[in-house]
């Protein structure tokens, strides 16, 4: 009877300790499946389409002209500061923007948002800028555009 | 009568039907809970329970469309093939070629917006006759669950055709989801399989379609079904003290 008594809640038995350990393996055990399938999750390659593409040489885009590339989803535009790359998915929900050649505006036909060419948003649900992409002259002296590089808001190009 | 006789006499029909019960009531209740298929329902019920106005049948009818949409969606999945190249062409194919594609399609379809629309309903009336109330508070959260792994049901299923509609609902989707902050773009990532709306998202939505999001519905059908077995119908023997106390002060 005394031997039960002495037994209390705070002593480690031999059989908490066996429990507890295995417990903790199967903790970990849980945790580390848990990892490994969340890795599994994520794809490590991705067989997407090249997201930088190659338009016409700098000399053949006037002042003040915007080339819409549908297909890559971007606008090269040439101003007088030099040129610039944007993104023409609406920075709202995604929907693919068009350039009115009438009143010089971007405009989304999903929700109503405009930009101007600088890519701000004069009005509409458009939370933030068009996104601005990195360009460069590929190695045939034409205009290269990467979609996936953004630059920040204003960098311009001389090319 | 006698080609009765000849059904139920023969030996192949006695293999397989049990034989001999005596009709005692406790053979009667024993009938209904240990058989594999009957023994959700219980062995009794109050009259009123069976009435029109206490459930409107809803969650009933909501469990009829999902029966509905497991069997047209498995039926239309052998001739689907999640690949963004033949997607469309599989769906127009179901419409014009296949025999009764379309009926089985439109079926589908409309047995989808149909749950939606009940399950909906469903919660409506449990809301307005308070049988959310304790013990139940948890069992309307299972159902809150419920509904929305049928939204997302709808929302998966959304993509498969491949259409305009179904690529621009899918892109505004993620779109919305990269707003959630910190992991946003995370989970967009892993729910594209990539960065764009491709072939790897075409694949993860059919999965989430037909695999894991049903076996995680069927989880939870089960815990709600079995919460209102255990909860007990409103107005019977073994419901909790709660609605006891409410009339008796």
């Amino acid at each position: 009877m005394t031997d039960e008594a002495k037994k209390n809640d705070s002593e480690l038995t031999r059989r908490r300790f066996l429990v507890g350990t295995g417990a903790a393996a199967c903790g970990l055990v849980a945790a580390g499946s848990g990892l490994l399938a969340a890795d599994f999750l994520r794809p490590r390659v991705l067989f997407e389409p090249p997201t930088r593409f190659i338009l016409v040489p700098p000399d053949a885009v006037e002042l003040g002209q915007v080339i819409t590339s549908e297909k890559n989803q971007a606008y090269v535009i040439r101003l007088s500061s030099g040129f610039h790359a944007m993104s023409s998915v609406c920075t709202h929900l995604g929907c693919i923007t068009r350039y009115q050649f009438d009143s010089k505006q971007i405009a989304c036909p999903c929700h109503g948002s405009r930009f101007n060419l600088d890519g701000e948003v004069l009005s509409g649900p458009a939370p933030r800028p068009l996104d601005w992409l990195d360009m460069e002259l590929a190695s045939d002296g034409r205009i290269a555009v990467d979609t996936a590089t953004l630059v920040p808001h204003g960098t311009t190009f001389k090319l | 009568m006698d080609v009765l006789n000849a059904v139920s006499r023969n030996r192949l029909w006695r293999s397989i039907v049990r034989q001999g019960i005596r009709r005692t009531n406790r053979n009667r209740v024993l009938f209904v809970t240990e058989s594999v298929l009957l023994h959700i329902h219980s062995a009794k019920v109050q009259k009123r329970h069976l009435e029109f106005s206490s459930t409107y049948f809803l969650g009933a009818i909501s469990m009829i469309l999902l029966f509905v949409l497991v069997i047209t969606g498995i039926v239309l999945m052998l001739y689907y093939h999640p690949s963004a190249e033949q997607a469309y062409d599989d769906m127009k194919e179901l419409e014009f070629v296949i025999s009764n594609g379309v009926f089985l399609r439109n079926l589908h379809r409309w047995a989808a917006h149909g749950m939606v629309f009940v399950a909906f309903a469903h919660m409506l009336r449990v809301f307005y006759h308070k049988a959310y109330k304790p013990p139940r508070e948890f069992n309307w959260v299972v159902g809150v669950v419920l509904f929305l792994l049928t939204l997302l049901l709808s929302y998966t299923g959304y993509l498969l055709p491949w259409d305009q509609l179904a690529f621009w609902g899918v892109s505004v989707g993620t779109n919305m989801v990269r707003a959630v902050p910190g992991v946003g773009d995370s989970i967009r990532y892993l729910l594209l399989g990539g960065n764009i709306v491709g072939d790897n998202a075409l694949l993860r939505f059919y999965v989430l379609h037909c695999v894991i999001l049903p076996l995680v519905l069927i989880v939870g059908i089960a815990v709600h079904l079995w919460r209102v077995r255990k909860d007990g119908l409103i107005g019977s023997a073994n419901r909790e003290s709660h609605e006891e106390s409410e009339r008796s002060s």
